[in-house]
């Protein structure tokens, strides 16, 4: 399971880079989504796969009953999740913003401030 | 009592924020509380220095759940100094704003998103867990995303993507570091992992792992050659938005590198911190060869925060390369020392460029002008911390240089003190010719700018020029009272080299 995980971990880094070196900046979002989604799996693999018992610990109980799932990374992810989404949706805003003002797609026709 | 001066300087601007949101019409209340809430933060920036100086480090925890599981906040002398700064920067430019910002931004919540942005600085500087690090990163990137593109003017809007996306590719890979690293240790209390790393027989995957956060933070930091999205980005937004930026955000990304790589990432220094050096010895010249090459007044200062990034780490990478104590701590004192003379005179050159544009209508050096002849005062202003940037003495540049070209020649990394030697001349190379350019060439007419030439308005002059000469005259004090802001960073960083103290205070007992 963690090998499979682990390559599609890699497919998701390299479409999401391929994506971003596209000459477009709706396909550059695609890019960043896929690579904040790699990243995700990432921690959710590297957290370790566990099937087993809730990490919750029974009633008058010291301990959760082994083998059970670490839910620090599920934490972490969920957080991520939601900072990412916040972050999507004004890029996506943004980008639009840029797509009206510029009337193009293409970052190269996005020259005014550097040269 | 700690803990309440460790949550304060993050409650202090969530609250200034929250009540500006919830009276969001009201923009005369929005500018009031500003002012309030940044010169609180700066007050209780200052009680928390001195509160670490009389008592060493502090810690709490958040939630009252024991360390490596609570929310662990810490202030070392190193973070309580940047939260001070933080709070020096934060008042200059509220009260700049009041006499500079437009009515429109002023009415779509720039106060508000200012003070979000110094909660996620100070969140940064005081947190002592690496995952909320990169919580407090992303609300400080959100705020700052939104205060860049505020107005909605085209070069803003183009700057904006292009600082959006790699502050968002830094982003996932500090994440997938984060993942990485907690996969290995289990746990992500730095404190703890300090520990944990130590006791490590992995040392190629650690330092595997360290060079991610050296690429996630290094894209922050703007770090060669990471930095592509600085200049593109920092001349876009109003003068007192840029001066924010300038003053703040890429020295989160240092203060995130030197804490790092002093408190976890130690095992394989011969490596990483020779990198480091080598980095900031191309970071100090890549970054003074582009602000040579550059007319505009704003694009010039922001190839020198570059430049300066350099001067930042070299201290970082000469501590890690040398086995004697005193010299690690006289490098890492000097570091200290660069960020906070860089952050007061950034953010006042930057204040100053918006003046100036308000003067001549334009940012192009070549279309300024006469500046000496109709603002003497403002001339003599921005002097001070011109030269202080060139490292002249006895301003405040001239002592952080002095230590940290000390240290390199003690440790013998003779290179890199010369090639700091050389970036300081040419850093004088051009300041002499934006005061050539706007300050001491004669008045040209005025038919070319971007927008009328405006004089400053008499009741407005005050309040511009209150913050910029404050500032001045704090490096001027820096500078005469070098002995004492030295003795200050030298202690903090004799703390950022005893790691044991520091984990100590957060997991409690002996190791």
């Amino acid at each position: 399971m963690a090998t499979l995980l682990a390559i599609i971990i890699g497919c998701l880094y390299a479409a999401g880079i391929y994506m971003m070196l596209r000459r477009s900046l709706f396909k550059l979002i695609l890019g960043l989504v896929l690579l904040s989604h790699g990243a995700n799996l990432l921690i959710f693999t590297v957290g370790g796969l566990t099937r087993g018992n809730p990490p919750v610990a029974a009633p008058r109980a010291d301990a959760p009953v082994v083998p059970h799932a670490d839910p620090l990374p599920q934490a972490l992810i969920l957080t991520a999740i939601v900072i990412g989404f916040a972050v999507l949706a004004f890029s996506l805003a943004l980008f639009h913003r840029g797509y009206q003002t510029f009337g193009s797609d293409d970052p190269d026709d996005l020259k005014v401030s550097d040269r | 009592m700690s803990d309440v001066l460790l949550v304060l300087p993050l409650l202090i601007p969530l609250t200034t924020a929250a009540v500006s949101l919830l009276a969001w019409r009201r923009t005369g209340l929005h500018r009031v509380l500003a002012v309030a809430g940044a010169a609180a933060l700066l007050g209780a920036g200052l009680v928390l220095l001195a509160f670490v100086w009389g008592n060493g480090i502090c810690a709490t925890q958040a939630g009252a759940w024991p360390a490596p599981f609570g929310i662990t906040l810490v202030a070392d002398l190193f973070s309580a100094i940047m939260v001070v700064l933080a709070g020096v920067v934060g008042l200059a430019v509220v009260l700049f704003s009041l006499a500079s910002m437009d009515r429109g931004r002023e009415a779509f919540g720039y106060y508000p998103l200012v003070h979000v942005l110094l909660l996620g600085v100070c969140g940064s500087f005081l947190t002592g867990d690496l995952f909320n690090l990169y919580v407090w990163f992303e609300v400080m990137l959100m705020a700052s995303f939104m205060l860049l593109v505020l107005g909605g003017e085209r070069p803003q809007i183009h700057g904006g993507i292009k600082y959006v996306t790699l502050n968002l590719v830094s982003s996932a890979v500090f994440l997938a570091a984060v993942g990485i690293l907690y996969g290995l240790t289990g746990t992500l209390n730095m404190a703890d992992l300090a520990r944990k790393l130590d006791r490590m027989d992995q040392t190629a995957t650690v330092t595997a792992v360290a060079m991610l956060f050296l690429v996630a933070f290094g894209i922050k930091a703007a770090v060669f050659p990471l930095f592509f999205w600085l200049p593109a980005s920092y001349h876009t937004p109003p003068g007192a938005v840029s001066a924010l930026f300038a003053g703040l955000l890429t020295k989160v990304g240092v203060y995130a590198l030197i804490r790092v790589f002093t408190l976890l990432f130690v095992q394989e220094a011969g490596f990483t911190h020779l990198l480091i050096l080598v980095l900031s010895g191309l970071t100090m010249v890549t970054g003074v060869l582009g602000a040579v090459a550059q007319q505009e007044f704003r694009r010039v200062l922001s190839f020198h925060i570059i430049s300066q990034i350099g001067y930042m780490i070299m201290g970082l990478g000469l501590a890690g390369l040398t086995d004697s104590p005193a010299l690690a701590t006289l490098a890492l004192a000097g570091s200290i020392f660069y960020i906070a003379h860089h952050i007061i005179v950034k953010t006042n050159l930057f204040l100053i460029s918006s003046v100036a544009r308000r003067l001549c209508g334009t940012f192009e050096l070549k279309r300024q002008g006469g500046l000496y002849q109709t603002q003497p005062l403002l001339a003599f202003l921005f002097l001070i911390p011109a030269m202080s940037l060139a490292g002249m003495p006895p301003l405040s540049g001239f002592f952080a240089k002095l230590s940290l070209v000390q240290a390199g020649l003690g440790i013998g990394q003779y290179a890199i003190v010369a090639a700091a030697l050389m970036v300081g001349l040419l850093t004088l190379f051009s300041m002499t010719k934006i005061w050539g350019e706007a300050f001491w060439k004669p008045s040209l007419q005025a038919a070319a700018a971007d927008a009328a030439p405006q004089d400053l308005v008499p009741r407005q002059q005050p309040m511009l020029l209150l913050p910029i000469g404050a500032l001045a005259v704090l490096t001027v004090t820096i500078g005469l009272g070098a002995e004492a802001v030295f003795t200050l960073t030298w202690r903090a960083a004799e703390q950022l080299l005893h790691r044991e103290d520091y984990i100590q205070t957060v997991l409690g007992g002996p190791s």
